[in-house]
This record gives C-alpha cells, structure tokens and sequence, in this order.
C-alpha cells in the first residue's frame, strides 16, 4: 500500500511535469530528442517506412531490368550489371534489417510494451533514445555507401566471401566496409532496445499483472528479441572478422591462407535464421491481438500460444545449416538440419491451428485489420510449405539459388513486413494518432495489395521450379532461361509490381489524412480488453494520469454473464 | 527523475542488475562465436600450435593473476557498497581500474614485441585470431574501467551504490571471457 502511495505521488509529478514539458519544450526536443517510448516508437516506425519506399524503389528498378532487359527504366536510366547487384543486395538488406526490424520489433516493441504492460515508459528511457540514435545513423552510413566511389556494397545480403572480403573481388572498396559497419551499428541499435524491451516486460508490469496476464504480442516481441539477443553474437563478431579481413589483411575467410570461407556462413545464419523469427513472432502477436478483437471471442489456448513461440524460439537455432546444403557440409549434418528444419513446422503450424480453432464459432467483423490478419494466415501459409521443400535436403540440391527460394522468402516476409505490419497500423492507428483512418480506402489499399503480391511471386514460383538461378542480371544471354513463356511469367510479374506500388498511394494518402483528418477516435474504439485501450487516445507523455493496475488475462471476451462481451483487464471484478 | 517504470520490481531483481544480465548473455555469444571459430580452425590447423609458441606464455600468466586479483577488490568493493560505505566502495574500484589498467599495460608491451618480431595481425591464421580475440577482450576491460571510474565518481558520495555490484558482475564476465583465451591462445600447443 505504502508503494502505491509513492506511485500515485509520481504519477502527479508526472502528469504535472507533461504539461509544463508540453510548453516549454520546442519541436526539436519533443519529435527528436525525446525519451517518451511512443515518440522513439514513431522515430522507428516512420524511418523504416521512409527505407520501405527506397527498398520499393529499388525493386521496382531490378524487376524492369529482368522484364525488359536493358532498356532504360523510367526514373532510373539504364542498369549496369554492378548497379544491378548493389540494387539487389541493399534492398534485402533495407528491407530486413531496416524495414522489418525497426517496424515490427522496435517499432512496436516500443509503443506497445509499456502500454500494454501498464508502465509510464521503458526501463531505461535515455538509452532507449540512445538506441534510436544508433540506428538513424546506421541508415545514415547505409544510405550513404549507395553514393561513394563504385557505388554501394554488390556482394547480396548475405555477403558471403571471398566475395565480400575483396575489393578485386566485389570491387566496391568502400562500399563493402561501410555495409558491414551499417549492419554492425543497426545491431548495437537493437541490443540496446532488446534490453529494454525484455527488462521492462519482466519487471515493470503494472501492480497483478501476472506472466500469464501479459498480451500475446509482448511475448512475441520479448521473446523475439531474446532470440536476437541471443543469436547476433556471432554474427556481431563475424562482422569484425570480415571487416578486418577487408581493410586489415587478416586471413579468416581467406582460404588461400588457411582461411575457412564457409565459417562465415555459419556465422551469418546462425543469427540469419533465427532472424526469421526475431521478425515472425512480433507480426504472429499482432495478428493474434487482431484476431481475438475481431472475433469476439478469447484466444483459443492462451499458454500453448506461449509454449509454442518458446518452441519455435529454441529449435530456431538448430535449423542454420539448412542454407549450406550446398556449400559442402558433411552430408551427415545435412540429414539433422532436414529434420530440425522440418521439425520447427510443427509449433508454427501450432499456432496456425490455434488461430483457426480462435475464429471459430467467434462473430468475425470484415474490419480493415481483420482482413489482414487472415491474410496474413493465408500467405504466410504458402510461405510456410513450400519452406519444407526447401528444408529437404535432397530437393534443396535441386532449387538452391533458384527463384522458387526468392519467391518462399518473399511469401514468409511480405506478409510478416507488409501485411502483418498492416494489420498492427489500421488497429492501433485510433490510439496512436486519436483518429479513426478511412475504411473505405482502406479496403481498396488491402485488395490492390495482397492480389498483385500474389501475382509477383506466383509466377516466381513456377520460374523458379523450371530452374531459373537467381542473381543473373540478363536472362538473354541464358537460351535455356529465355523462352518466351518465361520472359512472360517476368512481365507478369513486373507489372504485378507496378500495380501494387501503385495501390499504395491510397494508403499514404489515408494515413496522412487522416493523422490531422480523420474522426476523432474514443479511448477504445474497437472495445478491446488489453491496458493500452484504457489510456487516452493518443496517449499523453506517462501514459496514464493514474497507473493502472491488472486483474484478469487480457483475451475476456464474450463471458458468459456479463452484460458487455468484453471485459478490460483493469476492470475491478 | 525517473520513470514509475524503472522503480518497479515485478520479478523481485533490481532493474539494473536484470539488464547486466541481459547484456551478458549478449556478450557471451559474440565471444562464443570467436570463440568457437578459433577452436575449429585450430583443430583443423594444428601448424598453428608452432605460431602459438611465439606467445610470451608468462606474460600472459601474469596478466591472468592480475585480472584475477582485480575481480577480488571488485568484490571488496561490493560488500563496502552493501555496508554502505561509499568511500571504501570507490577506493576499491579505483583499486580495480589500476589491475585494468597493467593488464592492458603489460598487453601493449607483448603486442609490441610480438609486432617488431614480425607477428602482425596479417602474419597468417593464427595471428588474425590472437589479435582479433584478445582485441576484443582488451576492449572490454578498457570500455568495463571506464565504466567503473565513472560508478566510483557516485559511489564517492554515496550515491546509486546499487551501480557497485551491476559493474562488479561484469567484471566477473571479462575475467571469464580471459580464463578462456588464456589456455587457447597462449598454452594450448
């Protein structure tokens, strides 16, 4: 009791200091150098929407290539062969570790963690400005690297040597550095904001918020960056090796000199395929949250949930070797990582069935987020089966390289960075901004997005089945690769793109608009139960004006016996 | 002033020494990738053990007794903190950065050597790890001394004492971390 006192006595600080801050402080300090978790959530969410654009951009330059070869793309001018590398490499590497990362894991994680955990901010407020400083300036050195002499860094996302190792090789002397410094700096980033995150769900949980009382997502989201915690040591420490190997003539990865290139290959995925997961489990929490809103109904097996994402979490760092089938590990290795690989479908596809058993016999509302959480379950899935014929051994001899793993890593991260971002944007927008955005184009945004990405990488699939390699700038030069149904498959596929970055003009427009615009939004408007809906919309600095505190699991929905079919978790009984 | 957030305790550990933890189980992984690369390039090499005999085995076993003795006055350190004995507490860290500060002495002295008899960083296999892992560590107890002189400057005046141990666990870390590289690098044949 006396604690609470103390709690009450700083929450008036609090609110009493917000309101004085909310005079004196100018723009500068309130929008960039703030420690409020929702300022520093927005910072990383619109710098990895801004990168979203610049990896968009870059795809829509190299799909021109491949669908009309050598012709110069509007925008863009004619592609050379090494600017058609270095488009490739950085926009994987854009696309993950400064799209789906900063978006779904910091982006998130910092909005809704002390919300839905019931805190007035991280643990640590000023590292966690910290952390999005670290990451700014490592888009900053990414963004640069594109420009300096020979242009940026050509060697793929993976950046396997010796081609990265060697500037005679890759011939980008600066530009392979500062991509590894870029990807080193944007690791610190997420070490520091990993931290807070985990350190703030365990201890900062507000007053009878037990484990088991925690949201789906903040599990997802802790447990995800746990796995990152865990997994990017020796990715961090590969990093410094091959940037020695680079600038200092150190021998690693030289095996001209008794150096092992395949030990970065170990080095990269042993974080590269838990990384998969550091951005899965985030977007599998926000379509869970979606899920049970919108239908009404409580999450089907709330700790199998929490079981499974462990599962997935433990076995995801046991499936590594599954991307060296080909690169000369023994073949005995590869008869454990096929059934590693094939092992962690099963808590995944867990929680599919779990999902499935949430919307059953629940009253579904066809809301703009609800659209793209099922979306996400029906793409997702595609991408989930088709990982299984790759992670046999015996058929991945047979499509490693080829377009058929392009197009099942796009349908696992599309709907993880694009559609179950999506999800998260249109249902937290009200609280976020206080404003309701247009369901109308909001829709139109939802069916020019999933139809035309099903049109880019079916056709993939099929290309890649033949046995289309990837990483060849001119399939002109290939007869084999050339006939004409095949050339039409990669026009089909380019113009699939063009119409879906076309259709997300709506969605900027709407999301723009409505940020000033739209109508005014209540506290909860979807009537939800978790703590987050019981601040006001958008949520003044501290969150709350009295802390709140936690009396039941968050998925109450549709009790029997009680007159509303919700029932919020600060709710007395 | 702080945030309501950092004051709670739900798992009954401060929130200082939850996130040391954390920050450990970062570091351990990225030494255990140098780590574990190194010990399957030497198993795979083990020409290199004629390099490894070019290290100054002694020097490194001083080094060791040093950065042990530190993580002793460390603990002092804590237990004046735990008494609330500020003064004492920063007395023994100061105590701590000097042991920092000859491991890293006697460490440039051996470089040197090592460096004017021709074993550079480029001189083969073997020498890109010795200077990549003990670099490495290096950087730690430098970055961990800074940390503790700035822990000492508050714990002076008896302020944020708890600081004293958080520093202190990772202290115990960069001796763990020198407990294996010193068998690896300079013993192992």
């Amino acid at each position: 009791m006396a604690e609470h006192t103390h709690e009450r006595a700083h929450v008036a600080g609090t609110a009493n200091d917000a309101h004085h801050d909310h005079h004196e402080v100018g723009w500068f300090k309130k929008y960039f150098w703030s420690t409020d978790h929702k300022v520093i959530a927005f910072q990383y969410m619109f710098t990895g929407m801004f990168l979203a654009l610049i990896g968009a951009f870059m795809a829509y330059v190299f799909r021109m290539q491949l669908a009309f070869p050598g012709q110069p793309v509007p925008g863009f001018g004619v592609v050379s062969p090494g600017q058609y590398n270095m488009l490739i490499t950085n926009h994987g590497s854009i696309m993950i570790f400064w799209v789906a990362m900063p978006v779904l894991l910091a982006g998130f994680g910092n909005y809704l963690i002390p919300l839905m955990v019931g805190a007035d901010d991280m643990v640590f407020p000023r590292l966690n400005r910290l952390s999005y400083q670290i990451f700014f300036l490592s888009a900053i050195v990414l963004l640069t690297s594109l420009f300096v002499q020979n242009g940026g860094f050509g060697g793929a996302w993976t950046a396997y040597p010796p081609l990265s190792a060697n500037k005679l090789y890759n011939l980008t002397p600066y530009g392979a550095s500062m991509w590894l410094i870029a990807v080193a700096l944007e690791f610190v980033a997420f070490l520091l904001g990993g931290i807070n995150f985990i350190v703030t769900s365990m201890n900062s949980r507000a007053p009878g918020m037990k484990a088991f009382d925690v949201p789906i997502v903040v599990w997802t989201i802790v447990i995800a960056s746990i796995l990152f915690m865990a997994s990017v040591g020796p990715l961090i420490a590969g990093a410094i090796m091959l940037l020695f190997d680079q600038t200092l003539g150190t021998s690693f990865f030289n095996p001209n000199r008794g150096g092992d290139p395949v030990l970065w290959q170990h080095l990269f995925w042993f974080f590269g395929h838990p990384e998969v997961y550091v951005v899965l489990l985030p977007a599998m929490g926000i379509v869970a949250e979606v899920m049970t809103v919108f239908a009404r109904k409580k999450l089907f097996a709330y700790k199998t949930v929490i079981y499974t994402i462990i599962a997935t979490g433990v076995l995801s760092f046991f499936v590594w070797a599954h991307h060296q089938f080909v690169a000369g590990i023994d073949p005995r290795m590869a008869n454990v990582f096929t059934v590693t690989t094939v092992l962690i479908s099963i808590p995944i596809a867990e929680m599919c069935f779990v999902y499935i058993a949430t919307l059953y016999g629940g009253s579904i509302r066809f809301s703009v987020p609800m659209l793209w959480a099922l979306a996400f379950m029906a793409e997702f899935l595609i991408g989930g089966v088709t990982g299984i014929y790759l992670g046999a051994s015996g058929l991945d001899i047979y499509f490693h390289d080829t377009y058929f793993v392009v197009a099942h890593f796009h349908y696992t991260f599309f709907p993880i960075a694009v559609i179950g971002v999506m999800a998260g944007v249109t249902f937290w927008f009200p609280k976020m901004f206080g404003r309701y955005m247009n369901e109308f184009w909001g829709k139109v945004h939802f069916w020019g997005t999933v139809i035309p990405f099903n049109g880019i990488f079916i056709p993939l699939f099929i290309l890649g089945a033949a046995g289309e390699h990837r990483r060849i700038f001119d399939y002109k030069n290939f007869p084999q690769f050339n006939h004409p149904w095949q050339n039409d498959l990669r026009i089909f596929a380019t113009v699939s793109l063009l119409v879906m970055l076309l259709f997300q003009i709506p969605f900027l427009v709407n999301f723009v608009w409505s940020m000033f615009r739209g109508p005014k939004a209540p506290k909860n408007p979807w009537k939800s139960n978790t703590l987050e809906w019981t601040a006001d919309s958008p949520p003044p600095h501290g969150n709350w004006a009295e802390m709140p505190e936690c009396h039941r699991g968050p998925y109450e929905y549709s009790v029997p016996g009680r007159e509303q079919d919700f029932w919020p978790q600060n709710e007395k009984a | 002033m702080k945030t309501i957030a950092t004051t709670r305790s739900a798992m009954g550990i401060a929130t200082g020494k939850l996130a040391v933890w954390w920050v450990l189980v970062s570091e351990i992984v990225i030494f255990g990738g140098v780590l574990v690369s190194y010990i399957m390039h030497r198993l795979g090499h083990p020409e290199w053990a004629e390099q490894a005999a070019h290290t100054h085995m002694w020097l490194g076993a001083f080094n060791t007794f040093v950065l042990l003795t530190s993580s002793l006055s460390a603990v002092l350190a804590h237990q004046a903190a735990e008494q609330g004995n500020g003064r004492k507490a920063a007395n023994l860290l100061y105590l701590t950065c000097l042991g920092a500060l000859t491991f890293l002495g006697v460490k440039s002295f051996e470089w040197t050597n090592e460096i004017k008899e021709g074993f550079t960083i480029q001189a083969g296999g073997f020498w890109s790890y010795y200077y990549t892992a003990a670099g490495l560590h290096a950087f730690h107890v430098f970055a961990g001394a800074l940390v503790m002189l700035w822990v000492a400057s508050s714990a002076k005046k008896n302020e944020n004492l708890h600081r004293v141990e958080n520093v202190g666990i990772y202290w115990h870390f960069v001796d763990i971390v020198w407990i294996f590289l010193f068998p690896l690098l300079y013993i192992a044949k």
